[in-house]
C-alpha cells in the first residue's frame, strides 16, 4: 500500500475545507468545511497509524471524531439561534465579536 | 580708673579652670525646676484655653517670678561653693542613645549659666508684670503669657543644657517662642510675614549649629560641653576652624549678626514687651552665649576668631547706621540692639581677653535695653500705638516717669560714667584696641554713632515741640508698667557698678571662660578720654539737630544716598530678595513645571504610547470570522514553514 | 524558628482582615454601624499590638521573636511564617495606633462618595491586616504576596472614595506599584533559584536566605529588582510622581494610610531585605542611592514650596522626608539606620496629623487650595494650633519627635558622607519655609470670605488628633523608649551587611 496517495488525498481535502472556510459566507457551509478539514486530518492520522503499525493515530482519530461531534452540537445550536434572531446565517454579518 | 585696673589685675588667670563637674545635690537638685515651672505654666495656659483667660496672666507672672526666686536661691548656693566646685551637673534622663551617639537630658549650672538664668528670670519677670498692663485690653492676653512662659522655659533650657544637642532644643525653642510672639497679632499680614521671616532666617543659622554638632560627633564622638572641651585639643586645626565657623553661623542667625541680620528689624511687629524681652535682652544674645560657651573651640582657631571679630565689627557699625535713620522708635532701638550685640560678638571674638566683657556687656545691655524698650512701649501706650517719632515730641512733661527711666537707659547705652553701659562698653573698646586695633577704632566710632542716634531718639520723643496727631492724648502709663521700668532704670544706673565691683564679674566668670588681661597700645586714660569725646560729639550733634531745631512731621524725601541706604536697612532685604527669594521662586516654579511636564510627562507619555499602540493593533480585530480564520491559516502555514526549515535546512 | 507557635501575632494579622470581612457583611441602611464596628476592631487590634509589644524582649539574643510558622507550599519551600524584630515591632505599633486614628478622623470620609461606608471601612481594616502581615512576615514569599495584595484595598480606597481625579490617581498608583512588584517577583524567583543551588532545596525562609553567599554580579541584579520595587513604594526621586496624585485624590484618612503606613513598607523593605540579603550590592549602589536621596530631599522640599494644593503640598514634603529615611538607611551607620527607623514612625504620626487636619479644613471649606484659606486661626484656634504643632513636627522642631530621628539620620550620615549630610541639612531651611508659608497663607492674616463660619475642631476630631500630637511630643523627649527596641535589630542588620560605625577621628588618632 502506498501511503502517499492517501496523504495527498488528505491534503486535497484539507485544502478544499480551508478554502471553503475562507471564501464561503453561509455559516452552515463554513461549518461543513471545518468538518471536512477535521476529517482530512483524520484520514492523515489513520494513514500514519497504518504505516507506523501503531494504534496511536487511530486513537487520535477517534478523539477528533468525538470533538467534532461535540462541536457540531454546540456550533449548530449557535447557528440556529443566530438564524432565528437575525434571519441570516451569513458569517460576515455577526461581526459583534468586535466591540 | 585705678579702680578698674586693680579689678582687672585681681583676675589674671589664663585658661579656664572650671574644675570637675559636680553632681547636683541639696539645693542644686532644684535646677530642673527652673525650666519645669514656666513650662508647666505655659502648657496649662495653652491647654485650658479660654477657661484660663481670667487668671492666665497672673499664673504666667507667678511662674516667671518663681523661677526668678529659684534663680537667686541657686546663685546664693553657688556662691557658697569653692571656686573649683561651681560647675554643677544634673542628669535627668537618657534622651538619645544609639551606638556611640549619646545625648542626655542633663543640665549644667555654672557661673556663666547662672548669670544668664538671673538675667532671663528677673528681666523676664519684670516684663511679665509690665505686660499685665500693656496687654490688658488684648482679648488674647492669656495666650501671650503662655508664649512668654514658653519662651522663658526654652531660654533657660538653652543656657542650662550641658550638651550642644540639648542646647539646640532650647535654641529652636526660643526661635519658636519668638515666631509665635512676633506673629502674635497674626491678623496683620505684616506680623505673620515677619514671624515667618524670623524663623526661616534663624533656621539658616540653625544649619550651622546642626553642622557643628555633627562635626563634633564625627571627630570627637561627643557633644557635651565637658567632653568637647577635653577632646578639642587633639582635633586637627582645619576641623576646629570649620567647627568655629559653623558655630559662628548659628550665632549670626540667632543674634541677628551680619549677614543674617535682616529679620530683627521686622521682628518689631511683635508686641513691645516681646521686643524688650526676646529681641533685646535675652534671645538675641544667645549667639554670644554660644560663642563664649564654646571658648575652648574658638581659642584654638584664629581664623574663626577673626571671622567673629569681622562679623561683630560690621554689625556694630551697620546697626548703628541703621539706627540713625529710623523714625520708628522700635526699629531704631532694634538697630541699636543689633549694634550692641555686635559689640558683644566682637568682644567674644577677642579670645580670653574679651569673653568676660562680652558677657558683662550682655548683662548690662539686657537691663538698659529692656528698660528702653519698655519705655518705648509706654510711650506707644500713651500715643495710641503710634511708633513714628516724628509724631512725638515734648512728652517729658506728660510722661515724667517714662522720660526719667528712658533717660537713665539712654545715659547707660551711650556710655556715660557711672551708668551701666560705660563700664562694659569701655572695656570692650579697650580690649579691642589691644587685640585688633582696627576693630577698636570701629568700636570707638560706633560709640559716637550710638550717642548720636540715641540722642536723636531721646530728643525727638521727649523734647522739642509737640507734633502729636490731632486725637492723641498722651498720658503716663499705669504703675504696673512704670514699676518694672523703674526697676530696670535702677539696673541701668547701678548694674555696671554692681556687677564689676560687688559681683566681681571677671573672677566670677574666669573659671568657665578664662580671663586674660589685655593692655591696649595707647594709655588707658587717653582711650577713655577719647571715647568720652566721641560720645559727647555724637550726642551734641544729635541734640543740635533734633532738639534745638524743628523736626518735620513728614520724613524729608530729599536726602543723601547715605540716609536712603540707612532707611532701607543698608539694602539687606534687597540683597536677600535679589539673591535668594527671586531666584528661589523662579527655581520652585521651574521645578513644579518640570515635575508635571518632564518627570510625570515621561510617565504619562509611556502610558499614552502604550495606549496608542493598543488602539492601532485593535484595528486587526475586524470581527469577521473569516478574516480570523485566514490569519489562523497563515499562522499555521508560517509555523509549518518554520518547522520545515528547521528540520530540513 | 522556635517550635512554639506564638498565636497573638497571627491573631494581630488575622483580626483586621476578618474584621474587614465582618464589616463588609453588615446590613445596609445603617451608615454608622460599620464605623463603630470598624473602630472597635481596630482598637482590639491595637490592644493585641500592645500585647505583642509587651511580649517582645529587646535584649534577647534572637533577632526574630514571637514566631509562628506553618508549611504553606512545601514544594517551593514556602511557609506561612511570622515573627517580629525591633524594627518591625515599632512599625506594627505605629500602624495599629494610626488605624483607629484614621477611622475616627475619617468618620465622614465615605459619606459623600459613590461608595458605601461599609466598603470603605472594610477595606481600611483589610489594608491594616495586610500591612501588619508584611511587617511581620519572615518568609520572603509571604512578604511578596502581602506586598502585592496591599495594592488591592488601596486601589479601591482611592479609586472609589477619592476626589475628582480619583480614577486617574488610582490607576497610576496601581500601575506604578505593579511595575515594581513585577521586578520584585523576578528577583524573588532568582533568589529562590540561587538558594536552590546553594542549599540543595529552594527556600524563602528569611534567615536561611540571609546566610546565602551570592556572587556579587547576581547580587546586583537581584538587589535592583527588590530595590526598584521599594523605591517606587517609598517613593524615591524620580519614581515619585504617583504619590502627589494618589495622596491628594484619596480621602484624608486613606492618604494617611497610604503615605504614613503603606509607603513605609518600601523603606522597611530596603532595611529588611535589600541590605542583609545583598550586602555587597548594597554597598555597590550606595553612592547612587545617597545621591538620589539628597536630590529627593531638596527636590521634594522645593516642590512643596511651589504647591497651591494643600494635600499635594504635604505629599511633596513626604517625598523630602522619604529622602531622609533612605539616606539614613544607606548611610550604613547605626545612627543612620536607627534614625531612619524612628523617622518612619515619627513621619507616620506627623503626616497623619497633617493630612487629617487638612482633611477637616477641606471638608469645612469645600476646597483644598491654599488660596481659599486665610485667617483660620481667628475662627478655629484649636484647629490652627493643632495644625501648627503637626507642621512643626514636620519641619523637625527640636523637642518634637521628628527632630530626634532627623538629627540621628544627619549625624549618622555625616560620619561617613559629610558632603551629603551638609546638603541634606539645607533641607531643614526649606522645611521651615514650606511649613510656615503654608501656615501663614492659610491660618494668619485677615479672615477670608468663605472661612468666617468655619467651625473649630469637634469632639471626635479632637479625639483623633490629640493622641497623635501627644505621641509626637512624648517621643520628642523620650525617644529612647522606641530606640531601645530598634537598636538591637539595627545592630544585627549592620552585622549582616558587615558594616561598622566609623570611629571618631580623635579616637582613631590616639
Amino acid at each position: 500500500m502506498n501511503p502517499t496517495n492517501y496523504l495527498v488525498l488528505s491534503a486535497i481535502l484539507f485544502s478544499i475545507g480551508a478554502a471553503g472556510v475562507l471564501v464561503r459566507r453561509n455559516a452552515i457551509v463554513v461549518f461543513m468545511c471545518v468538518e471536512l478539514m477535521l476529517n482530512a486530518s483524520n484520514l492523515a492520522f489513520v494513514t500514519f497509524a497504518r504505516t507506523n503499525g501503531t494504534l496511536d493515530g487511530q486513537v487520535v482519530a477517534f478523539f477528533v471524531m468525538v470533538v467534532a461531534a461535540a462541536e457540531v452540537v454546540v456550533g449548530l445550536a449557535i447557528i440556529v439561534t443566530i438564524f432565528r434572531t437575525r434571519n441570516s446565517a451569513s458569517v460576515d454579518e455577526p461581526n459583534l465579536l468586535r466591540l | 580708673m585705678a579702680v578698674i585696673t586693680t579689678a582687672l589685675s585681681i583676675a589674671t588667670e589664663g585658661a579656664p579652670n572650671p574644675g570637675e563637674v559636680v553632681a547636683a545635690s541639696g539645693t542644686f537638685t532644684l535646677t530642673a525646676l527652673l525650666i519645669a515651672i514656666p513650662l508647666a505654666s505655659a502648657a496649662l495656659l495653652l491647654l485650658l484655653g479660654r477657661r484660663a483667660d481670667r487668671w492666665g496672666h497672673l499664673l504666667g507672672t507667678l511662674a516667671a517670678a518663681a523661677s526668678a526666686v529659684l534663680g537667686v536661691v541657686l546663685l546664693v548656693a553657688m556662691m557658697g561653693q569653692p571656686e573649683d566646685a561651681r560647675t554643677i551637673g544634673q542628669s535627668l534622663w537618657t534622651w538619645i542613645d544609639v551606638g556611640s551617639f549619646t545625648a542626655d537630658v542633663a543640665l549644667q549650672l555654672d557661673p556663666l549659666s547662672i548669670s544668664f538664668v538671673l538675667l532671663i528670670t528677673i528681666v523676664g519677670t519684670l516684663i511679665h508684670v509690665y505686660s499685665i498692663g500693656y496687654m490688658a485690653h488684648d482679648p488674647d492676653r492669656r495666650r501671650f503669657f503662655a508664649y512668654l512662659n514658653l519662651f522663658i522655659a526654652a531660654m533657660l533650657l538653652l543656657v542650662l543644657a550641658d550638651n550642644y544637642l540639648l542646647l539646640y532644643v532650647g535654641w529652636e525653642g526660643v526661635g519658636l517662642a519668638s515666631y509665635l510672639l512676633i506673629g502674635f497679632w497674626y491678623r496683620k499680614p505684616s506680623a505673620a510675614t515677619a514671624a515667618k521671616k524670623a524663623f526661616v532666617v534663624n533656621r539658616v543659622g540653625d544649619v550651622g549649629l546642626s553642622l557643628a554638632i555633627m562635626i563634633m560627633f564625627a571627630t570627637m564622638g561627643t557633644f557635651t560641653f565637658s567632653g568637647v572641651n577635653e577632646a578639642i585639643g587633639s582635633v586637627d586645626p582645619d576641623t576646629t576652624t570649620w567647627l568655629g565657623l559653623a558655630l559662628l553661623l548659628a550665632a549670626c542667625g540667632k543674634s541677628a549678626q551680619f549677614p543674617l541680620q535682616s529679620w530683627l528689624l521686622d521682628a518689631m511687629e511683635g508686641p513691645t514687651p516681646v521686643s524688650a524681652l526676646i529681641h533685646a535682652a535675652t534671645m538675641v544674645t544667645a549667639g554670644v552665649y554660644l560663642i563664649v560657651r564654646s571658648n575652648a573651640i574658638f581659642d584654638l582657631t584664629e581664623t574663626a576668631q577673626l571671622a567673629v571679630v569681622v562679623v561683630g565689627t560690621i554689625t556694630l557699625l551697620m546697626g548703628a547706621i541703621i539706627g540713625t535713620a529710623k523714625d520708628d522708635i522700635k526699629k531704631g532701638l532694634a538697630g541699636s540692639t543689633m549694634s550692641q550685640i555686635g559689640y558683644m560678638v566682637l568682644a567674644a571674638g577677642l579670645g580670653p581677653a574679651g569673653y568676660v566683657f562680652a558677657i558683662f556687656h550682655l548683662l548690662t545691655h539686657g537691663m538698659f535695653k529692656a528698660g528702653l524698650f519698655l519705655g518705648a512701649g509706654s510711650v506707644m501706650h500713651g500715643m495710641n500705638d503710634d511708633v513714628n517719632m516724628r509724631h512725638y515730641g515734648a512728652l517729658r512733661a506728660v510722661m515724667t516717669i517714662t522720660w526719667a527711666t528712658f533717660g537713665l537707659g539712654f545715659l547707660a547705652i551711650i556710655g556715660i560714667p557711672p551708668f551701666a553701659g560705660f563700664w562694659s562698653k569701655d572695656e570692650i573698646i579697650k580690649v579691642a584696641f589691644a587685640v585688633h586695633p582696627v576693630a577698636g577704632v570701629a568700636a570707638l566710632l560706633g560709640a559716637g554713632v550710638t550717642a548720636f542716634y540715641m540722642t536723636r531718639m531721646m530728643a525727638m520723643t521727649f523734647h522739642g515741640k509737640a507734633r502729636w496727631e490731632p486725637d492723641v492724648h498722651p498720658h503716663e502709663s499705669p504703675a504696673v508698667m512704670t514699676v518694672p521700668m523703674m526697676v530696670l532704670a535702677l539696673g541701668s544706673v547701678f548694674g555696671g557698678l554692681v556687677l564689676l565691683f560687688v559681683g566681681n564679674i571677671e573672677e566670677w566668670l574666669a573659671p568657665v571662660v578664662g580671663f586674660e588681661k589685655a593692655e591696649p597700645g595707647i594709655p588707658v586714660p587717653l582711650l577713655i578720654g577719647l571715647t568720652m569725646a566721641v560720645v559727647v560729639v555724637g550726642a551734641v550733634i544729635g541734640w543740635r539737630q533734633y532738639a534745638m531745631r524743628e523736626v518735620p512731621r513728614m520724613a524729608p524725601t530729599q536726602v543723601s544716598w547715605a540716609t536712603r541706604a540707612a532707611r532701607a536697612d543698608l539694602y539687606g532685604d534687597a540683597v536677600n530678595e535679589a539673591v535668594f527669594m527671586r531666584p528661589g521662586q523662579y527655581l520652585t516654579r521651574t521645578l513644579v513645571w518640570t515635575d508635571n511636564k518632564v518627570i510625570d510627562g515621561a510617565v504619562n507619555g509611556t502610558a499614552a504610547g502604550i495606549g496608542g499602540l493598543s488602539a492601532r493593533s485593535r484595528r486587526w480585530q475586524s470581527g469577521y470570522v473569516r478574516s480570523y480564520a485566514l490569519s489562523m491559516l497563515l499562522g499555521a502555514v508560517v509555523i509549518g514553514a518554520v518547522l520545515a526549515l528547521v528540520r530540513f535546512a | 524558628m522556635s517550635t512554639e507557635q506564638y498565636l497573638p501575632l497571627v491573631a494581630l494579622v488575622a483580626l483586621p482582615i476578618l474584621g474587614g470581612l465582618l464589616v463588609s457583611l453588615l446590613p445596609k441602611g445603617n451608615p454608622t454601624l460599620p464605623k463603630q464596628v470598624a473602630l472597635v476592631i481596630s482598637l482590639l487590634t491595637l490592644a493585641l499590638g500592645v500585647v505583642v509589644g509587651l511580649a517582645f524582649d529587646p535584649s534577647a539574643a534572637d533577632r526574630f521573636q514571637l514566631g509562628a510558622s506553618w508549611d504553606w507550599i512545601p514544594a517551593w519551600g514556602v511557609s506561612f511564617a511570622l515573627g517580629v524584630d525591633g524594627i518591625s515591632l515599632v512599625l506594627i505599633l505605629m500602624t495599629a495606633i494610626l488605624v483607629p486614628v484614621c477611622i475616627l478622623g475619617g468618620w465622614a470620609d465615605a459619606d459623600a462618595t459613590a461608595g458605601s461606608p461599609r466598603g470603605y471601612f472594610a477595606w481600611i481594616l483589610v489594608l491594616e491586616g495586610l500591612v501588619l502581615g508584611v511587617f511581620a512576615a519572615t518568609d520572603v514569599f509571604l512578604f511578596y504576596v502581602l506586598f502585592e495584595a496591599m495594592l488591592i484595598p488601596m486601589y479601591f480606597l482611592i479609586g472609589r472614595y477619592g476626589g475628582a481625579q480619583r480614577q486617574y490617581a488610582a490607576v497610576k498608583f496601581f500601575l506604578y506599584s505593579l511595575a515594581g512588584g513585577l521586578l520584585m517577583l523576578a528577583a524573588l524567583i532568582g533568589l529562590w533559584v540561587v538558594s536552590g543551588d546553594q542549599l540543595g532545596a529552594g527556600t524563602f525562609d528569611y534567615a536561611a536566605l540571609v546566610g546565602l553567599d551570592i556572587p556579587v554580579e547576581t547580587q546586583k541584579w537581584l538587589f535592583l529588582g527588590f530595590f526598584i520595587a521599594f523605591a517606587i513604594k517609598a517613593p524615591l526621586w524620580p519614581l515619585h510622581t504617583w504619590l502627589p496624585d494618589a495622596a491628594s485624590e484619596a480621602p484624608p484618612s486613606s492618604s494617611v494610610l497610604l503615605v504614613g503606613v503603606l509607603d513605609k513598607v518600601g523603606t522597611f523593605g530596603m532595611l529588611r531585605l535589600c541590605l542583609p540579603l545583598f550586602p555587597d550590592a548594597s554597598k555597590y549602589f550606595t553612592p547612587v542611592i545617597i545621591v538620589l536621596s539628597i536630590v529627593g530631599i531638596v527636590y521634594g522640599a522645593l516642590l512643596a514650596i511651589g504647591q497651591t494644593d494643600l494635600k499635594r503640598l504635604i505629599a511633596y514634603t513626604s517625598i523630602s522626608h522619604f529622602g531622609f529615611i533612605a539616606l539614613g538607611i544607606f548611610a550604613m551607620t547605626s545612627q543612620g539606620q536607627s534614625g531612619a527607623t524612628l523617622y518612619m514612625v515619627n513621619h507616620g504620626f506627623s503626616i497623619a496629623a497633617l493630612f487629617l487636619i487638612v482633611g477637616f479644613m477641606a471638608t469645612r471649606r469645600g476646597s483644598r487650595m491654599v488660596a481659599d484659606f486665610g485667617g483660620v486661626q481667628k475662627v478655629a484656634p484649636v484647629l490652627a494650633g493643632a495644625f501648627l504643632v503637626a507642621g512643626l513636627s514636620s519641619l523637625a522642631l527640636p523637642g518634637l519627635s521628628s527632630f530626634v530621628s532627623e538629627f540621628l539620620v544627619l549625624a549618622g550620615t555625616f560620619t561617613r558622607y559629610p558632603v551629603a549630610a551638609v546638603v541634606a541639612t539645607l533641607g531643614i531651611v526649606l522645611a521651615a519655609l514650606y511649613i510656615l508659608l503654608m501656615y501663614q497663607r492659610t491660618m494668619t492674616g485677615p479672615v477670608r470670605p468663605g472661612v468666617e463660619g468655619m467651625p473649630d475642631l469637634r469632639g471626635r476630631e479632637v479625639l483623633a488628633i490629640a493622641p497623635v500630637l501627644a505621641i509626637i511630643l512624648a517621643l520628642g523627649f523620650f525617644p529612647q523608649v522606641a530606640l531601645d527596641i530598634i537598636n538591637p535589630s539595627v545592630d544585627q542588620t549592620m552585622t549582616a551587611v558587615g558594616s561598622t560605625d566609623p570611629a571618631p577621628v580623635v579616637a582613631e588618632g590616639k
